[in-house]
């Protein structure tokens, strides 16, 4: 299967049009059985991947408008093969765990071509093809806060439309001169394809002034302190499914912007940005957990935990090594897994008692026994145990990050500190203590759909936490490929310096 | 003693002008046909002046390029580009005539006879390069044009001409005046010769002279474009207009006023004149913000949208100022695919066209008008919102491969301002064609509504399922599309 990408790509799509047909009462499904294939396809993706190269595969590329340089160029490398498998994943354990009841048809049908953008952004290789579907992925997304959220969901989803939107299209002129750069660069030739790209230099002006529009679009996504004000208010009013997807997968696609576009193609002007961007990083990470701290509603503690967490891996990324951009796009996986799963969990108690306040529980840990138990695991790796999935990304970034500057790591590091704080203080006011609330006392523990789609979160929480291995050397493989380019790239002593590429070990 | 004129037959080209003349006797012969038997259905008309078109349009693509008929015409690429944007505009607009419902309009032949010599109007406008010529375009399709707004016999309806032809006369005089001053400083009014004598003349003549008649005509083409600040009068205007027409005067009158300007200022520009540069770039910057920030507050969608083809039409007035081939090729390309999108809109619009004003004292389509439409006709607000994405310039759809290459042909010229000027626009821009899809899909019915597909009709399905074909589809052809026209453009020396 040579074309696999392509599949993978628009399987979801093309079911999701069949799915206008299939009848009201079978949607659900129908989705979670696409979803299946989907999933089933990613793995196969996975399993014939070829662990050892560290560049491009499965590439599919023609040209689409020649004279304009637009191609149809699909690859995936060890960056994005989790991130899509991660993708198809979430999407399946949402499909399964879904709540909503009314017009689950027209809920299906948006997943499926949600899903569609979202795995098209993670393999496009043709910066106006990763455009589409990033731009793509906004209208699903719109419908599904603005069609099924809470009280304030028309407000909220425009919010976030028009501020990615708006981002994007300052990173679409950037686009646009970098592909005007190329052309003139090689006489006259157009192309939009990334690997092209990376084989521009450019001077350090231009580097600063690109890196900045594409920082905008990317930061926008993230989303980074002080562009993050749309998040709160997305989760606080998207359904269940919305905040999953939200969390687990778009919020990545920013990182992994940086990680595909921003380190390689301007290595000078990263180096010359790690320090602000730190800073940003480590307000996100310290002044929204403080925020979280703040927080009456389960939900939104999440939620500013996931700027939290973002924090982290966007420092990783500028630690400019292959522990720390290794260790960042773990830490995407990882919070991915989480954040979704802890999503669900909250979803899983809206649904039952339409509240998410914390003072409305109390005691949940004795009347819901394995509802409470997952949503500890969940809650551990959130804040980065041992042997859970969310340590390895975070101890990796830090690590890397060390190397760059420990004043700002042992800041950094206060995350894990202030995690706890934030979310024991959640599990002891909602799940511990005397039962508050009478009514609570009636609730019922998970049933056996919601332990369908707990159970394989937890199962790889707890794998990749003890052993993440299979993943982490295909990641870390691409990782310093990617660092090897930016290393060739460098012009400044400054980013040479910083710019570590790993032997590999292999070799030795 | 005054020379007698030899004029060869054979170098005239008359051919050049076959197309015009189709136009011309077929819009006689629907008069002669009435005259011989009246009351006939309106089908009839509308299949004649689509033949009349199909035919026009083989005949425009069948001719060599040239010139002819005393060096008055020019049929050079850009005049091709722009004759073919123009008719098959047309050939979209007229089944839609064709509506389940009867209009008042529609019943005169003399509808579609009007109609027939407008096009022919705006193609001598395009295909000449000569100053008395193209005004002489430009009046047939005005006058024609007006009357078509007047017909739809409503009370806006009138008001909308009337202002449309107050400022059009307004327009015209800005034009006349123009010409008078660029001929009164080169000596001609053939724009190839008045391009000579400024080149040539450049450092002695009287350069205040010169951009006084650029600015008058920029005046002139500034009322025709709707940009800021003549652009007050097409609200109203689009909104007294029948919701098909509206749509049609937002693209076809604005595609030759384009090919004109870009003929006349391309000289100015390719002379290195700053001020007429600067200031063809602030109009175009001022009209698409303002527009897009008057559009913001809109109530009614057909007001919306006319406030928005008011901003694309500055966003595309930008690449003449920038006066690369590159650009001016955009001008096209944008048009060629904003059209189908932009007309898709308001034939919906038209199909959900009321008689009584249900829904609102003042407006025929206010916003509440369309909430929940999903849950009424779910296919209808899919099909709507996907033209609002499109306008909205969300990929992949149509307009936002324009507004890519726009916005590159402005990069490309080192105008990186601008570029980063026309993104936030797109940004604000989209703001208020999500209102409308927010009402649309997010709202619920503000009255138990059977009728907002109140006047649909195979025809217009027809119409709606081109347009949405084209819009959804415009990837796969864009590269052929832009191809075309930069060949054109190549061709033609623009």
């Amino acid at each position: 299967m040579s074309n696999i990408l392509t599949i993978l790509v628009f399987f979801p799509a093309l079911a999701g049009l069949l799915g206008f047909v299939i009848d009201k009462n079978s949607a659900r499904v129908y989705g979670v059985a696409i979803a299946t294939v989907e999933f089933i396809l990613s793995l196969f993706l996975w399993m014939t991947f070829d662990a050892s190269n560290p560049t491009f595969q499965f590439i599919e590329h023609f040209p689409i408008v020649k004279d304009f340089g637009i191609s149809y160029y699909l690859g995936v490398d060890g960056i994005s093969l989790f991130l899509v498998v991660m993708t198809t994943f979430m999407t399946l354990i949402g499909m399964i765990s879904m709540s909503v009841k009314d017009e689950i048809k027209n809920m299906v049908i948006t997943l499926l071509f949600l899903e569609m953008t979202m795995v098209g952004v993670f393999l496009a290789l043709d910066a106006i093809m990763f455009y589409v579907f990033w731009e793509l992925s906004l209208v699903p997304m719109l419908y599904i806060i603005g069609a099924w959220g809470g009280p304030l969901r028309v407000y909220a989803s425009i919010k976030f439309f028009l501020y990615t939107f708006t981002g994007s299209l300052v990173m679409l002129v950037g686009m646009l001169i970098v592909a005007y750069s190329f052309s003139q660069a090689t006489g006259g030739v157009w192309s939009f394809a990334i690997t092209d790209w990376y084989a521009l230099g450019f001077d350090m002006k231009y580097q600063i002034g690109l890196f900045l529009a594409f920082f905008i679009g990317f930061a926008i996504k993230v989303p980074m302190f002080p562009f993050h004000t749309w998040l709160p208010y997305a989760h606080g009013q998207a359904p269940t499914i919305g905040s999953v997807i939200l969390a687990a997968v778009l919020l990545k696609m920013g990182t992994y912007g940086f990680v595909r576009f921003s380190l390689p193609m301007f290595p000078d002007a990263s180096v010359l940005m790690i320090l602000p961007i730190a800073i940003i990083s480590i307000i996100m990470i310290i002044y929204t957990a403080m925020v979280a701290y703040a927080q009456e509603d389960m939900k939104q503690v999440i939620a500013y935990s996931s700027v939290s967490h973002m924090g982290i891996v966007m420092l990783g990324i500028f630690a400019m090594n292959s522990e720390g951009i290794s260790g960042s796009v773990f830490q995407m996986l990882s919070h991915g897994i989480v954040s979704g799963a802890l999503f669900m969990l909250v979803g899983v108690i809206y649904d039952r008692t339409h509240t998410k306040y914390m003072k409305d529980f109390g005691g949940l840990a004795s009347i819901m026994p394995r509802y409470a138990l997952v949503f500890g695991i969940m809650l551990m790796a959130s804040v980065g145990l041992p042997l859970t999935i969310g340590f390895v990304g975070e101890f990796l970034v830090l690590i890397g990050f060390y190397k760059v500057s420990p004043i700002l790591t042992i800041l950094a590091g206060t995350s894990i500190i202030l995690g706890a704080v934030y979310m024991l203080t959640l599990f002891k006011r909602s799940f511990f203590g005397p039962v508050t609330n009478e009514a609570n006392k009636k609730l019922k523990d998970l049933n056996a759909n919601e332990l369908v789609s707990f159970i394989p979160l937890v199962a790889v929480v707890v794998w990749l936490g003890i052993y993440p291995k299979p993943v982490l050397s295909i990641i870390d493989n691409s990782v310093n490929y990617t660092l090897s380019i930016m290393e060739k790239k460098a012009m400044t002593p400054e980013a040479k310096n910083i710019i570590i590429v790993k032997n590999s070990k292999e070799a030795k | 003693m005054v020379m007698p004129i030899n004029v060869n037959l054979s170098d005239l080209n008359l051919p050049l002008l076959t197309p015009m003349l189709i136009a011309i006797s077929g819009g006689l012969g629907i008069l002669v046909i009435d005259l011989i038997k009246s009351n006939l259905h309106k089908s009839l008309y509308v299949m004649l002046a689509l033949m009349i078109f199909g035919a026009d349009l083989v005949t425009v693509l069948g001719t060599a390029q040239g010139r002819g008929f005393f060096d008055l015409m020019l049929f050079d690429g850009l005049s091709i580009v722009s004759q073919i944007l123009i008719l098959v505009a047309s050939m979209l607009f007229i089944p839609l005539a064709l509506t389940s419902k009867r209009f008042h309009e529609f019943s005169y032949p003399e509808f579609f006879a009007l109609f027939v010599f407008m096009v022919a109007g705006l193609q001598f406008m395009v295909t000449t390069d000569n100053l008395i010529l193209i005004f002489i375009g430009i009046e047939t399709s005005s006058l024609a044009l007006y009357v078509l707004i007047a017909m739809h016999n409503r009370f806006y309806s009138f008001e909308a001409a009337i202002k449309y032809f107050t400022m059009g006369a307004v327009a015209a005089g800005f034009y006349a005046m123009g010409s008078a001053v660029i001929y009164a400083s080169t000596g001609s009014v053939e724009l190839w010769q008045i391009s000579e004598a400024l080149k040539l003349g450049s450092e002695n003549s009287n350069i205040i002279l010169i951009t006084g008649g650029a600015v008058l005509i920029l005046i002139a083409f500034a009322f025709k474009l709707s940009l800021f600040p003549f652009h007050t009068w097409a609200p109203d205007v689009y909104e007294g207009s029948s919701a098909p027409l509206a749509g049609y005067m937002s693209i076809v009158p604005k595609v030759a006023a384009f090919t004109v300007a870009l003929r006349i200022f391309s000289i100015y520009i390719d002379l290195g004149l700053q001020s007429v540069q600067s200031i063809i770039l602030i109009l175009s910057v001022v009209t698409m913000t303002l527009a897009n920030i008057m559009a913001l507050v809109q109530q009614d969608v057909k007001r919306m949208l006319a406030y928005s083809s008011i901003s694309h039409a500055g966003f595309v007035m930008a690449a003449i100022a920038i006066g690369t081939t590159k650009a001016s090729t955009a001008i096209f390309v944008y048009y060629a695919l904003f059209m189908f999108t932009n007309l898709g809109a308001f034939t919906m619009l038209w199909i959900s066209r009321h008689k009584v004003k249900a829904f609102s004292d003042r407006f025929d389509h206010p916003y509440e008008k369309f909430a929940g439409m999903i849950k009424i006709v779910p296919m209808g607000a899919v099909v709507m919102a996907l033209f609002m994405l499109s306008l909205a310039g969300v990929p992949p759809f149509s307009v936002f491969w324009g507004k890519l290459y726009i916005i590159s042909a402005a990069v490309d010229a080192d105008y990186i301002a601008l570029a980063f000027i026309m993104a936030l626009n797109s940004a604000i821009a989209a703001y208020y064609y999500l209102k409308l899809i927010v009402y649309m899909f997010l709202k619920d019915p503000i009255k138990s509504v059977d009728t907002v597909y109140y006047n649909i009709s195979k025809p217009l399905m027809v119409v709606v399922g081109i347009a949405v074909f084209v819009t959804v589809g415009s990837v796969f052809f864009f590269d052929k599309l832009h191809t075309y026209i930069y060949t054109m453009m190549l061709a033609a020396g623009f």
